[in-house]
């Protein structure tokens, strides 16, 4: 498949002048029908997220500043300024920054090594880094719990306990993140010429002048963009922080969860929604600026051709210090984690997943699983359905109406999911819309944060669809919608399975949405644990950390299909 | 007529791509768009084949205004610059393409894509592999699912354009024979006048969106309708000049004009072949600027004095040094008086 061709090559005629000219500018200057079918197309995925993100949201809003028979903006204020919200404001923030810092301090070598360096079983190892960042947060928080928590491995050895500390915290955003950084700086970084830093040193410029000046700046829009897409995440961090955070340490999605949930203030759960939208907004402006100056010229080559094997005794040490610090942070987490999971004899705690008997759940532990694929299945299905509808539309670059269109579908994954689980609880749970009784609340919340993924992954791939051969099948006879079945799709068949199974992974390990709205007798895997973890006892310990393991394989397992399934760079994740 | 195109406009961002085309095509008739970049010709396909909207104007095909029929139901085959062929369709895939989308049945498709590649010479291909083809074949595959569902009027764009010079002369001519022989109605458009000369029964010039001569290859080689059409046609020797009598008053001085040429200042073409080169003291001096080998002849580039360069065309023997000093004549068989036909007078200015 010719993915890659551009769009107009029109070559030796340059009437590529004018039949250029048409291809783009025609797309603002669609005949009635084709635009007709663009706007067709939207109708669905829009009222799909006016229902169920804009009206949710304009009710956090409404729930939070309009009272007392007005509009009292000022709330925000006095919710903001009382002492315990300044202090989750200030730790969520300072957090965030130290995650951010120390994820960047640790993966930027590994970025180095991963993309310079050439060694055995490298496109194994980068699998094995990308495994956190798909996995459900609880699982990362009961991995960490398990290694240095109370009764954990340090424990064990040592007596040093870390869960009552931010380290814990803070290491596990490093196991999260540590693949962001990986595959946005060393992604870039492979690709880069090493001919420009030759050309320097050729100049006068010793390696490191050469680094400095040559390979930093070229680097620096991308450590920019991964710094705050670490930073975004951490900042609404919530499945890691309940696990490992204790009653100390609270973010303010932790905050809002624990205010609707534990206290009942609603009013300022709402404010604090609004709180955390405004400054997940300036992030995401910020980040959309980075990334446009990142898309400056840069002279980019194969990755193969700059990667070699490493020499003399600095790169080796170099190579075996990421090696200990992968294993040390990446896998050892997870291994404890499996190895816990086994600690009663006869697989005891994956058996006693089958029991009722425990009274934390109206049904057995092991009925999550069964909760979580049918969810996940019915989240896939109306996440590819309405994501899928949404890139076809978004397909042909045109005005404005379009581009806000496209920002709108972004916003889900910026807004945080708890943001969502919160809004699907007071806009969802009455009339006019009452679906509080119906199980598809929980799909269609997941689905909501599927969906950027999926149009993420499917719009490169459908741009890269040359337009004209559209056209050439429009000539011979097809309908605009033989056209998408007979060119666009099967083109476009890999994208979407890949989408899909993004879309799945995501909600399989959805949380912070999830807990807000799942129904006590109908618990998904990630609730599951985090409710084990809330109960004392070694078994319902063991339980957790069996789950959890479930999870983790079965979330590895779909990507590692989705790699093999995978040609290079398919879509933006 | 077939295709009829009235004051067909199209504009890009106020500029006018095409602007206020009128063009007929008669059936089985071959007319060729030539033109340089930009002029306008493949928005002139588009337009036909429904691919891009008209500002103004009509496009009419079999007498009926095709503006409310969308490009799959216009009945027009169009064969893109790059082919365009489905990469993830294997030969026989591509071909049947346009019959599938008219409900042929498997069999019929079976037969017509068999009929097909033998008529461009790729019996057998049926099962190979797209992105496996050459260029000269793609072209072929590309021409066989254009024809495949008997279009009315088959349009080509830069048919020939990818291809290396000794394929593209051959298969020009296998065209114009293939397409007499199915007496196929052929819009294309080219930026080779090679080309548009093999294989036109109709040449049309197209400049800045509008149509600057049409005629047949012989006309509109003999007689460039203006400037413009003869310097795209590879001729330099183009001067404004002042016509009385026989003669004409030009930069080089007093130059013959055949008998009966239009009277009164205009514009004077000196084929290459009416510069005869004699001793210096015969005729204009010129110095030799340079020469280029053209395989049949020398093109001779020369610069006279206080005058715009001349080229000449000369036996290779007989060719000067850069650098000799020549003299010039010229012969008034070889000259052209643009936009006059023969001897008729200055009012049948065309453009």
């Amino acid at each position: 498949m010719d993915l890659a061709r551009t769009e107009v090559a029109d070559g030796a005629d340059g009437a590529g002048g004018a039949g250029g000219a048409g291809a783009v500018d025609g797309t603002s200057r669609d005949s009635r029908g084709q635009s007709a079918a663009r706007l067709g197309l939207m109708v669905l995925p829009v009222a799909f997220f006016a229902v169920f993100f804009a009206y949710p949201v304009a009710a956090i809003v409404s729930r939070g500043l309009h009272g007392d028979g007005g509009w009292q903006p000022a709330r925000i204020w006095d919710v903001a300024t009382r002492p315990d919200i300044r202090h989750v404001l200030w730790f969520t923030t300072w957090q965030a920054l130290a995650s951010t810092a120390l994820t960047l301090l640790v993966a930027l070598p590994g970025a180095y090594v991963f993309a310079r360096f050439d060694f055995r079983g490298k496109q194994m190892l980068r699998a094995v880094v990308t495994v956190p960042f798909v996995l459900p947060t609880v699982v990362v928080g009961t991995a960490f719990l398990a290694l240095v928590g109370r009764g954990g491995l340090l424990d064990e050895l040592w007596g040093v306990r870390l869960d009552t500390t931010v380290w814990a915290i803070l290491l596990a955003h490093v196991f999260f993140n540590y693949a962001v950084v990986v595959r946005t700086v060393g992604g870039l970084w492979s690709q880069l010429d090493p001919g420009q830093e030759e050309a320097a040193r050729m100049l006068g410029a010793s390696r490191l002048a050469a680094w400095r000046r040559v390979t930093l700046p070229a680097l620096g829009p991308a450590v920019a963009a991964a710094a705050l897409m670490v930073f975004l995440f951490t900042f609404t961090s919530f499945g890691v922080v309940q696990i490992l955070g204790g009653p100390t340490f609270s973010t303010l999605e932790v905050e809002i969860y624990r205010q609707t949930s534990e206290i009942f203030d609603l009013a300022t759960a709402a404010v604090l929604t609004i709180v955390q939208f405004v400054a997940v907004g300036a992030i995401l402006a910020v980040h959309a600026a980075t990334v446009r100056r990142r898309e400056t010229a840069l002279r980019l080559v194969a990755p193969e051709t700059t990667a070699r094997r490493p020499r003399g005794a600095g790169q080796w040490t170099l190579l075996a210090g990421v090696l200990a610090s992968i294993a040390v942070l990446l896998v050892l987490p997870l291994a404890v984690l499996v190895q816990r999971s086994l600690g009663a004899p006869g697989f005891g705690y994956y058996r006693a997943l089958a029991d009722d008997d425990g009274g934390v759940f109206l049904v057995a532990p092991i009925e999550a699983i069964g909760n979580s694929l049918e969810y996940a299945f019915a989240a896939t299905a109306i996440a590819v359905l309405i994501g899928g509808l949404a890139a076809a539309a978004l397909t042909r670059r045109a005005g404005r109406l379009m581009r806000g269109f496209d920002a709108l579908l972004m916003l889900p994954l910026g807004v945080s999911a708890v943001t969502v689980g919160f809004g699907f609880l007071i806009a969802l749970d009455e009339p006019p819309l009452d679906l509080r009784a119906s199980w598809i609340l929980v799909p269609l919340a997941q689905a909501l944060v599927g969906v950027p993924f999926v149009v993420r992954t499917m719009l490169p791939v459908l741009r890269a669809v040359d337009g004209r051969l559209r056209e050439a099948a429009a000539v011979l006879g097809a309908s605009p919608w033989r056209v998408w079945r007979e060119v666009d799709l099967p083109m476009v068949r890999r994208a979407l399975l890949i989408a899909a199974g993004f879309a799945f992974a995501v909600s399989l390990g959805e949380f912070g949405a999830t807990v807000f709205i799942a129904r006590p007798d109908n618990p998904t895997l990630p609730v599951a644990v985090a409710r084990l973890l809330g109960r004392a006892g070694d078994l319902n310990y063991g339980q957790a950390m069996a789950l959890s393991t479930i999870l983790m394989v079965v979330c590895a397992v779909a990507l590692l299909l989705l790699e093999r399934v995978r040609t290079d760079r398919t879509g933006e994740f | 007529m077939l295709l009829s195109l009235q004051g067909a406009t199209v504009r890009f961002g106020g500029r006018a791509v095409l602007d206020a085309v009128d063009l007929d095509v008669a059936e089985h008739e071959i007319v060729c768009v030539l033109g340089p970049s930009g002029s306008g010709k493949s928005t002139l396909l588009r337009t036909v084949a429904g691919l891009q909207p008209l500002d103004a104007g009509r496009v009419v095909l079999d007498g009926q205004d095709q503006a409310a029929v969308p490009a799959h139901k216009r009945g027009v085959g169009l064969m893109f610059q790059d082919h365009q062929l489905f990469p993830q369709r294997d030969v026989g895939g591509n071909v049947a393409f346009g019959l599938r989308m008219r409900g042929t049945s498997r069999s019929g498709q079976a037969a017509r894509v068999g009929e097909l590649l033998e008529l461009v010479g790729l019996p057998g291909a049926r099962g190979r592999a797209v992105a496996s083809l050459s260029g000269g074949e793609q072209q072929r595959v590309a021409l066989a699912r254009a024809l495949a569902p008997r279009p009315r009027l088959l349009m080509l764009d830069e048919p020939l354009g990818q291809l290396d010079r000794s394929l593209r002369e051959r298969l020009v001519v296998e065209l114009r024979g293939l397409f007499g022989e199915l007496g196929t109605t052929v819009l294309a458009v080219t930026h080779d006048q090679g080309e548009a000369f093999a294989l036109a029964d109709r040449v049309v010039v197209m400049r800045d969106g509008r149509i600057a001569q049409s005629g047949t290859p012989l006309e509109v080689w003999q007689h460039p309708a203006d400037a413009f059409v003869a310097r795209f046609l590879g001729f330099d020797n183009v001067v404004e000049a002042t016509v009385s009598a026989a003669a004409a008053d030009t930069p080089w001085g007093k130059v013959p004009v055949p008998e009966g040429a239009a009277q009164g200042p205009g514009t004077l073409l000196v084929r290459p072949a009416g510069v005869r080169l004699v001793a210096p003291a015969d005729g204009l001096r010129c110095t030799v600027a340079a020469r280029t080998f053209r395989g049949t002849h020398v093109a001779v580039q020369l610069q006279p004095e206080g005058a715009p360069g001349l080229e000449a065309a000369c036996a290779l023997r007989d060719a000067p040094e850069p650098g000799d000093v020549v003299g010039v004549e010229f012969d008034a068989d070889e000259i052209v008086v643009l936009g006059a036909r023969s001897a008729r007078g200055p009012e049948d200015h065309a453009g």
